[in-house]
């Protein structure tokens, strides 16, 4: 049988204020245990929440940029269930009157069309504190950090337009590219500012219902998403290809070990008993706040890749990546700028950095090269210090760690040989060493000559150890044949 | 000395008649003397108070004290005091210390007045009569065989015996003005966001309010007035001017409008209580106030619908009472499950946990909409209703409880007759306006109260009301026998 595959996501983003959503403590990363929970995020008695305006003021720019229907009213509930992280024993979250309402994202699939993803809301809530099962916790104890408890988050709900894995991780790129374009997330997936819940179904294609859906809760990298999408898929064709049901459950997908489980089914979900919460007051949303959020609004991707094809005559493609991650245009922007070659820039970007990036599963943040260093590289092969070559070697050395450009260049005497009584000197013994090669060349007819040269460049640089700038070999090879050819009496 | 209001101690403070220190060491060999009896406090907090006292002088001598400076008071156990445990009259927080105090108490103490311990009150402020303590019933000082009424049962019994001549107390559908009924003494419920409720430990959160109880309405308005503040703290705060109560109490109430709901003397409206207030009423006419009937149409349905509210909202507040961070852990739990159960199982008592259970069976799925939002709904009419009524009226008046002070256990077997208690407070809890309940008469030796509920965030109003009323009366300077 032929089958189709339905996905919607829930993405859980973690916004960029400086305290929490109800209270002042501070949303750092990596603080010590607990030393970022005040007597609200502890639920200590008699402590009331505030809520924090630059959150819903993040919110907003976010529904204002998939253009969604802002309703005036928003209200917050109680979602109630026990839990040590949950310190109040309910979750202040929205349910009824998301603050954003219906919006839409638009994807490019990879047959290159465009694809319009519908979210159906947004909603403002809090985080979790942790519960640490691990380390230095026996199997008798578990251990509670409250530093997240009470992190602003908007959960971002689509419709189940997506229909694969490839698809599905096209749309969570161009939202990661968003929200930190934005500026209302870090977008450190792995510090968990950015999680998608998958919900996964398959149906016989053609099929008009849809299939029992499982979600599969908290990835946070693109490739697990992937993954879990992939092996859900398969898993879900092989149950009823074997006859069997898919059943409604929760799942968690362990990226390391590549192992997918079970969390719990439905009849084991909570009643979460929601209600509207009587200690913050509902949201009003005036006319006068979105005009002043729209004109804050910054750059989106889509503009900045036209700018980038206008200002620094791009191709469309390399400016789409470099537009999608502000940081990433910023870091073009600087390495334009340092070498004055800003399709050099895009070409190192886009192939070298990018690759070098995700093939160890790096953030730009961590790049052990900076645009600065990247500049200088490509600096170095305009005015001819290095050769393309030895610049990737180069490249690989700093990644290494090993120093910087210059540094790197002169220590290892990577400097082309530019000198040119040196290099006539090298092109006269290779000519004379190979005189079957020259006669050879000389026999070719003159719209042909050109191919021969390789051979002869081949051995130069070779006898060069790689050093000798080949654009002034070139030259000094032509001008020595081309004398030889007038000394044959041609 | 403990027959004198608060602006006469302030008076007497000023002109030296006497200290803040011999005035706090007074009321505390009262507590001493008294408590005993009526189990009124759960904590004295005797050092901080002479502390306090002694700074409280200093300021009055350099002329800087305000109406409260150096005045002794209480506060109920259920705001928050920093460094006080504070236990909201629950084995729950029976071990509870706050680092933080609550806006009410750092109002009053930087209005200068003494705190001399925590007053006992219906565990979680859930209950009528005071029954549900875990540190045991308070007595009425009318007859010690009788409930002070709830759940600030404490406050109302410590200012009727003259423990202290005023205290801090909370209303969520009736439990400062019952009590104060059943006491004898005037107690005031301000209008939902008048007081900051930060600190306070929450019951209903929109219900919730916090008041003073005292001797006269004159003490209730100075109370009051230290009190309320916008607190950005509290979302539903208000943000509006704190008028001068004071400065109106003494307005003429010539000509003022004064609604009598029908619904409010039916069956059920003990003729005692109902002759007591019909006095009172006649007395403000003659003195020109106008009597108006009017009608409260679905008052029937605020017991039903508060039954709903009330318990729904405690569900989700009670339910940071885990064992995880604070307050009650049982021995040797289990597991995580196991350490829920039993924590809470011991931690609370049985009233708490009916509410408990009534608010979460009304919020689950497939009952909210038959119970929860159709209470809701219920609600709005009940606003509704007096929103209408102010339109014709400035003040509402008529009893503030069924019946005088019943006797311990009477209501214990049955939970509805208890509810029933607070019949005609909980409407003003939920449509948020302030009620207050004044002394107007006894009822076999039983004191009775009369209560007068505003518009919204007209204090000023019921407060000169009823201090015009106790200008020409004197229910509200009789005291229980045994004082002295």
């Amino acid at each position: 049988m032929q089958w189709e595959t339905v996905i919607g996501l829930e993405i859980h983003v973690q916004l960029a204020t400086a305290t929490k959503i109800f209270s002042g403590a501070s949303t750092r990363f990596g603080a010590p245990a607990n030393s970022q929970a005040c007597a609200i995020d502890l639920a200590m008695p008699g402590t009331l929440p505030v809520l924090n305006s630059q959150a819903v003021d993040f919110a907003l720019m976010f529904g204002l940029a998939i253009d969604a229907d802002i309703p005036e009213v928003s209200v917050f509930e109680r979602k109630n269930y026990f839990y040590p992280d949950l310190p109040k024993g309910y979750q202040t979250t929205q349910l009824e009157k998301p603050i954003v309402g219906a919006g839409r994202v638009t994807i490019e699939t990879p047959n290159g069309d465009n694809k319009v993803v519908r979210i159906h809301h947004a909603h403002l809530e809090e985080d979790a504190g942790k519960s640490l099962h691990e380390g230095n916790f026996s199997s008798q104890h578990s251990a509670i950090d409250l530093n997240r408890a009470g992190t602003p988050l908007i959960e971002i709900v689509t419709e189940p337009d997506l229909s694969n894995a490839i698809e599905a991780v096209t749309f969570a790129k161009k939202l990661h590219a968003l929200v930190t374009s934005l500026g209302i997330c870090d977008g450190r997936m792995a510090e968990g500012s950015l999680r998608f819940d998958v919900n996964v179904s398959v149906r016989p294609r053609g099929s008009e219902t849809l299939g029992t859906r499982t979600e599969t809760k908290n990835l946070n990298s693109f490739k697990f998403m992937e993954e879990a999408i992939i092996r859900e898929v398969d898993r879900q064709i092989d149950v009823l290809e074997d006859g069997g049901k898919i059943v409604q459950e929760t799942r968690l997908y362990n990226g390391d070990t590549k192992i997918a489980r079970s969390m719990r089914s439905k009849e084991e979900a909570n009643d979460y008993r929601y209600f509207a919460c009587p200690d913050l007051l509902p949201v009003l949303v005036t006319e006068e706040r979105l005009q002043r959020l729209r004109k804050s609004l910054p750059e989106l991707p889509e503009a900045r890749t036209t700018r980038l094809v206008e200002q620094f005559a791009l191709s469309q493609q390399d400016a789409q990546i470099l537009a999608n991650d502000i940081d990433l245009t910023s870091y073009f922007e600087s390495v334009a700028k340092q070498c004055d070659n800003p399709q050099a820039a895009a070409n190192w970007i886009t192939g070298e950095l990018i690759g070098r990036l995700n093939s160890e599963d790096l953030e730009l943040d961590n790049s052990p090269i900076d645009a600065g260093q990247l500049g200088i590289l490509i600096q170095r092969i305009s005015d001819q210090t290095i050769s393309g070559k030895m610049a990737k070697q180069v490249f690989d050395s700093i990644w290494s760690g090993a120093g910087e450009v210059d540094q790197i260049i002169r220590q290892r005497g990577l400097q082309q040989v530019s000198d040119s009584g040196a290099l006539e000197q090298m092109v006269t013994d290779v000519l004379s060493k190979n005189p079957a090669m020259v006669d050879d060349y000389l026999a070719t007819e003159e719209n042909r000559r050109k191919k021969k040269l390789g051979g002869f460049m081949g051995q130069i640089m070779q006898a060069s150890r790689g050093q000798a700038n080949p654009q002034q070999v070139n030259q000094i090879l032509l001008q020595k044949l081309a004398s030889m050819i007038e000394a044959s009496g041609e | 000395m403990y027959k004198l209001s608060i602006a006469e101690l302030g008076e007497g403070l000023r002109s030296k008649a006497f200290s803040s220190r011999e005035l706090t060491e007074y009321f505390l060999r009262r507590i001493a003397a008294l408590n005993p009896l009526y189990n009124a406090l759960i904590t004295v907090t005797e050092n901080s108070a002479l502390a306090a006292a002694t700074h409280a002088d200093k300021q009055l001598s350099s002329g800087i004290g305000g109406d409260l400076c150096g005045i002794p008071v209480l506060h109920k156990d259920i705001f928050c005091t920093q460094g006080v445990r504070t236990s909201c009259g629950s084995k729950m927080l029976d071990s509870f210390v706050p680092p933080y105090n609550a806006a009410v108490v750092e109002n009053l103490a930087s209005a200068g007045a003494i705190m001399l311990g925590k007053t006992n009150m219906d565990e979680f402020a859930m209950g009528s009569s005071n029954e549900t303590s875990f540190y045991g019933p308070v007595k009425n000082p009318w007859d010690i065989s009788r409930v002070p009424g709830g759940s600030s049962g404490g406050s109302a019994a410590a200012v009727a015996s003259r423990m202290a001549p005023a205290a801090t107390a909370t209303d969520t559908g009736g439990s400062i003005r019952q009590p104060a009924a059943l006491c004898g003494v005037s107690g005031l419920k301000p209008t939902y966001g008048r007081i900051s409720r930060w600190g306070m430990i929450a019951f209903a959160s929109s219900l919730d309010q916090a008041g003073p109880i005292a001797g006269s309405a004159e003490d209730c308005a100075i109370l009051l007035q230290a009190m309320a503040s916008y607190d950005p703290r509290d979302s539903t705060s208000v943000e509006r001017s704190v008028p001068n109560y004071r400065a109106t109490l003494n307005n003429s109430v010539a000509g003022v409008k004064i609604g009598i709901p029908k619904e409010y003397f039916l069956s059920g409206l003990n003729p005692g209580v109902e002759a007591a207030v019909m006095s009172s009423l006649s007395t403000l006419r003659d003195l020109g106030a106008e009597l108006i009937d009017i009608s409260l149409p679905n008052s029937h349905l605020s017991v039903p619908a508060y039954y709903v509210i009330a318990p729904a909202e405690a569900s989700a507040n009670l339910s940071r009472f885990d064992g995880v961070r604070y307050g009650h852990r049982c021995a040797d739990p289990e597991d995580l499950e196991d350490m829920y159960r039993r924590s809470r199982a011991e931690g609370f008592g049985e009233e708490v946990q009916r509410r408990i259970l009534i608010g979460s069976y009304c919020l689950s799925a497939g009952y909210y909409d038959a119970y929860y939002r159709k209470a809701q709904q219920v609600r709005q009419l009940i606003r509704q209703d007096f929103v209408e009524a102010f339109t014709q009226v400035d003040v509402i008046m008529g009893p503030t409880c069924p019946s005088p002070a019943f006797k311990f256990g009477a209501k214990g077997d049955d939970p509805v007759a208890m509810y029933l208690e607070d019949i005609y407070t909980i409407a003003t809890n939920l449509a948020g306006l302030p009620g207050m309940s004044i002394p107007c008469g006894l009822v076999e030796g039983n004191p009775v109260g009369l209560q007068l509920i505003g518009n919204y965030f007209d204090e000023a109003s019921i407060l000169n009301v009823a201090h015009q009323l106790q200008r020409v009366s004197n229910w509200h300077t009789q005291h229980p026998e045994g004082l002295d």
